[in-house]
């Protein structure tokens, strides 16, 4: 896409739009045709029987795939379009010295729309509490950023409806800014490494150049390119392993031990998912065929919450910068709030 | 002669910000010095928090995504 040849940004702006909206008309109605075409693949094409193991396994696969993709695709263009806005660098100022609990609050809201990868923590993590970011601000940040993140949030919607993918989002906020606050209150500022606090994050100018609507779709494009492009293998396979369970694993079989009568459930869903790394894409079609054969929402929530938020790959990256008490009390504070979270779910409903 | 610094700790992004770089400063027929800046304290000195990142003599040209060829080329004329 050559962004310069446009005109005028007028001129293209309009033309984003236009192309925007035809897209989007096209998406709709791709979107709704996705079930009578399932049913038309696995009953008539294939010519299955209705209600058979395989026939229902391999609807759900049909269906769910391309619905996914679609979602995922709709979500992180407008997302990326969204996140154009943002930079770490402004979220950055916005935090730098903000009293605690509003600071918490904030930081957690800005870790879903501000541009992160865990490549970039430790740097990030350096250039906040160098400036003037209280340290449990920036956990807040830290927390919040992988965890409450569209891809997440998109298959939660799209594979359980609305209500569980804004419990997701409450909790996911509410557990990133307590957490941080907690950190923030055991005051574990000389838990960081001493090298440190010795970086100085330079104040040259960085670019500020005036985006453009065409550099926005641009960008929003770009992540659809990124971020679909690393994710939609593990939504095909976890949508597979999903299927089977769906077709194949007898109704109630989870209930016995992620069920709601099994207290322990929940403590061991959290200590499973912990050293267990997945992204959101592969996690939530299998958590979805868990819950549908009878395992209780709060322990497949508390599960995924800690295949996200926890993961080893970044406990290690975060090594670099943070000495192991503050790590454990990292690890245990989020824990707890996960495990919280998934007690209070199965408690409700 | 330009100095072209590609700040990054080694991810895969960084390599292709370094690749891109070289391509567009070859396709310009310039004179150039390209340093691959892997030290984070370095990094963060140039304000920089979100990796890669591109400075052209010494100021901070691109932050935290990786532009293609035409892109850059624009950068280093």
């Amino acid at each position: 896409m050559n962004v310069d040849s446009a005109p005028s940004p007028q001129v293209s702006m309009r033309r984003y739009l236009m192309l925007g909206g035809a897209g989007l008309i096209v998406w709709w109605g791709i979107y709704h045709g996705l079930a009578p075409f399932a049913d038309w693949f696995t009953y008539r094409l294939l010519a299955l029987t209705q209600g058979t193991r395989l026939a229902s396994a391999i609807a759900f696969f049909v269906y769910e795939v391309p619905k996914v993709l679609m979602l995922l695709t709709l979500v992180v263009f407008f997302v990326g379009i969204v996140r154009s806005f943002f930079t770490p660098e402004r979220t950055r100022r916005v935090l730098a010295g903000r009293r605690e609990s509003v600071g918490n609050v904030l930081a957690a809201l800005l870790g879903i729309v501000t541009p992160f990868c865990s490549c970039s923590a430790v740097p990030l993590f350096i250039g906040f509490v160098t400036t003037g970011v209280p340290l449990g601000v920036t956990f807040s940040f830290l927390i919040s950023a992988p965890m409450v993140n569209e891809v997440a949030l998109v298959l939660l919607f799209g594979l359980f409806g609305w209500k569980v993918a804004a419990l997701y989002l409450g909790s996911g906020l509410a557990i990133a800014i307590l957490s941080g606050w907690v950190i923030g209150r055991l005051h574990m500022e000389h838990y960081i490494e001493g090298w440190v606090t010795a970086v100085q994050l330079g104040d040259a100018e960085l670019p500020t150049e005036t985006v453009s609507w065409a550099q926005r779709f641009h960008y929003g494009a770009e992540a659809v390119r990124d971020i679909v492009g690393r994710v939609w293998l593990y939504v095909i396979l976890g949508i597979g392993v999903g299927a089977g369970i769906h077709g194949y694993v007898p109704e109630d079989f989870m209930a016995s031990f992620m069920g709601k009568d099994a207290w322990w459930s929940v403590p061991l869903a959290v200590i499973i998912g912990i050293p267990m790394y997945s992204n959101a894409a592969g996690i939530v079609p299998i958590v979805q065929a868990l819950l549908e054969k009878g395992a209780a929402l709060g322990t497949v929530l508390a599960f995924m919450m800690a295949v996200i938020a926890l993961s080893l790959p970044e406990m290690i990256i975060l090594r670099k910068v943070l000495k192991p008490q503050l790590i454990a009390t990292f690890i245990g504070v989020v824990g707890l709030g996960i495990l919280f979270v998934g007690y209070l779910f199965n408690f409700i409903f | 002669m330009k100095t072209l610094q590609v700040l990054g700790t080694g991810c895969a992004k960084c390599t292709k910000l370094a690749e891109n770089t070289e391509a567009a400063a070859k396709e310009l027929g310039i004179e150039y010095n390209l340093v691959k800046i892997t030290d984070l304290t370095v990094i963060m000195s140039f304000g920089v928090m979100m990796t890669p990142a591109l400075a052209v003599d010494g100021t901070v040209k691109v932050v935290g995504k990786v532009l293609d060829v035409a892109e850059l080329k624009k950068l280093l004329v």
